[in-house]
């Protein structure tokens, strides 16, 4: 927000943003199915990365491209959930690995020959880790969610390192030895080998893909429902929204529980994928690195967040000599991203302005061409 | 029956105590201003009415029952709301979209576009801005968003905190003309301000609230003549 509000002439935007915006505007003003149709060729796109291996793109032949792909859609899947909480209802969550981690664990110790327990088929464990995920969700943020901003980022903090440190003392989640031979979906090829494996990347990106876009669709309907509206009201002003008439912390308990589920589910899928979880994936840094995903690509924009998680998960794969340094990449990433286009690679004004397009509708009841970057035009085109 | 009575109300933060025994009521169709110097205790009221701030003791009625424990959000269902000190608007949506979150909780939404256009007379400004971010409205053009989002929610009862704070004054005089057109449409209004010759003049009865309690009240014309008044509050020696 940049442009000052009295200048109708000034319509704030060099001609390459405007390019940039017009593009944007003939999205949003499309009808749903037509954006649909037009998705379709990306879908299938996405779908047949694993297969094509183009030749640029490729991790090769320092990673599998199919397991850099899976680890790619994970970490989409991770960011879409985080997005929830932090890009939708602005909560800062620092302990996001907490959530995954249980959902690893939910697969491990029900499928893994190393656990005790009653065993059950694994792909009942992905709505089951969701369901424990959610309990955990509602336990941490029932009484923390009347705290705000910095208070929660610390108890969020400190709840991933909880969960880690339970992984390590308590006795059956078998700590650093953890457990082996976590299940993977049923089926084989006509080879007769089955089509899930730890080395074979391409069923499990497939896999992963589905639901994604499954989530997607699911977290896109609840964004334009009255839950979104809260959200938004939240991230924007709590006082304000409380006083709008919004249950502010009914709101923040759902983004919360909803971002956990998400989480939990990658967790369940990461299990199943690599086959061995123990306590060594789960810390901090890893929580750090799923909230750079975010940041990144664009905190309250799914597309954004997707492409954001890509970024963070493709470069270590891509350039192995790098993975080393990918903090440090990252980091110097974000602070130079925080100067030049702080709301991400794709901020979250286009949804918003989704949101605009319907408050119109319900409002003076008949639709209005709003412009994306109407709002930083001021009155000038209200005026033609 | 007032269709707001506060009854011997007090309010902390943490130990300290921001309003000490509070008696106060404002009847339908009335314009009631609160007047008081900074740290008075004024916003801790407004925010006790609607529900940010608990009650700590003493009894908070609407429309005769006791809405002291009710959650924020279901007083604004009932017909409260607010304007709150310093605006509060929210930044990054639209002026259309401040609009209707404060419409969020009504069930009538077909009538939402009589009440827009109603907004919309009152305040033409944002009309022409309907599609503006709200962040980046001038401070008088927030202030009315602040309160046409308040009225969007169709209140009884409507909370105004500050409307004039850091406003020029050609925006002053208007606020407070719009506010009285407000009122003559039958929404009955709760106003606090430190504009207190504005206030007094427009207000049908005031309160004056000093750390934290109540210690005169009247007529807008009786407190406007109070020498003790004058002095403290209308800068005349």
């Amino acid at each position: 927000m940049t442009t000052t509000s009295d200048r109708p002439k000034a319509s704030g935007s060099t001609p390459a943003t405007s390019g940039r915006m017009s593009m944007r505007d003939r999205w949003n003003s499309l009808p749903r199915p037509q954006q649909w149709l037009l998705l379709i060729p990306v879908v299938v796109l996405i779908y047949a990365l694993p297969v094509l291996n183009p030749p640029l793109l490729t991790t090769e032949p320092g990673t599998n491209f199919p397991l850099a792909l899976f680890d790619a859609a994970r970490f989409a899947l991770i960011a879409i959930g985080l997005n929830v909480v932090v890009g939708q209802a602005g909560l800062l969550d620092l302990g996001y690995v907490g959530f995954f981690a249980i959902g690893s664990y939910v697969a491990a110790l029900l499928t893994s020959p190393d656990s005790a327990l009653w065993h059950i088929p694994y792909l009942w464990t992905l709505p089951l880790a969701m369901v424990v995920t959610m309990f955990f969700g509602l336990v941490l943020g029932g009484p923390t969610l009347r705290l705000r901003g910095d208070y929660l980022a610390i108890v969020t903090l400190g709840f991933g390192e909880i969960v880690r440190l339970l992984a390590t003392i308590v006795g059956p989640l078998k700590g650093q030895v953890g457990f082996q031979g976590v299940g993977s979906p049923p089926g084989t090829n006509s080879a007769g080998q089955p089509i899930f494996t730890t080395s074979n990347g391409t069923a499990w990106y497939w896999l992963v893909v589905t639901i994604t876009i499954a989530i997607l669709f699911l977290v896109g309907n609840l964004e334009r429902s009255r839950v979104g509206r809260a959200w938004i009201a939240i991230r924007e002003d709590e006082d304000a929204a409380e006083i709008m008439g919004v249950a502010t912390i009914r709101f923040k308990l759902w983004a919360f529980v909803i971002g956990a589920a998400i989480g939990g589910l990658s967790g369940a899928l990461f299990a199943g994928q690599v086959g061995f979880v123990n306590n060594q994936k789960f810390d901090v840094p890893t929580s750090v690195l799923f909230l750079a995903a975010v940041v990144l690509g664009g905190s309250g924009n799914k597309v954004g967040v997707v492409l954001g998680a890509f970024v963070v998960s493709y470069v270590p794969n891509r350039f192995v000599e790098l993975a080393a340094y990918k903090y440090l990449i990252f980091g110097i990433a974000l602070i130079i991203l925080m100067m030049f286009r702080p709301q991400g690679l794709l901020g979250a004004r286009q949804r918003l302005l989704a949101y605009g397009r319907q408050a119109y509708l319900r409002l003076v009841g008949r639709p209005e061409q709003v412009s994306s970057d109407s709002s930083l035009r001021g009155e000038g085109e209200k005026a033609g | 029956m007032p269709l707001l009575e506060l009854d011997a109300l007090s309010a902390h933060y943490g130990r300290i105590q921001a309003l000490d025994d509070i008696t106060l009521h404002v009847d339908e169709g009335e314009i009631v201003t609160l007047i008081g110097a900074n740290g008075a205790g004024k916003t801790t009221t407004m925010r006790v009415i609607s529900g940010i701030r608990p009650v700590s003791s003493g009894t908070l009625r609407f429309d005769g029952q006791d809405i002291s424990s009710l959650r924020a959000d279901l007083r604004v269902v009932r017909g409260i709301s607010q304007s709150p000190e310093g605006r509060g608007v929210f930044p990054g949506m639209t002026v259309l979209e401040n609009l209707d979150m404060g419409a969020y909780t009504r069930k009538d939404r077909k009538s939402l576009g009589e009440d827009l256009d109603r907004v919309f007379e009152l305040f033409p400004r944002l009309a022409e801005r309907r599609s503006q971010a709200g962040g980046t409205l001038s401070g008088g053009e927030q202030q009315m968003l602040a309160i046409g989002r308040a009225l969007m929610a169709k209140p009884r009862l409507l909370l105004l905190d500050e409307p004039s704070m850091g406003l020029a004054p050609q925006f002053i005089q208007q606020i407070f003309r719009i506010i009285t057109e407000i009122n003559s449409q039958g929404v009955t209004v709760l106003l606090v301000e430190q504009n207190a010759q504005q206030a007094l003049q427009r207000a049908h009865r005031a309160y004056v609230i000093e750390t934290g309690r109540i210690t005169k009240s009247g007529t807008g014309e009786e407190l406007l003549a109070d020498p003790a008044i004058k002095e403290a509050y209308l800068g005349v020696a």
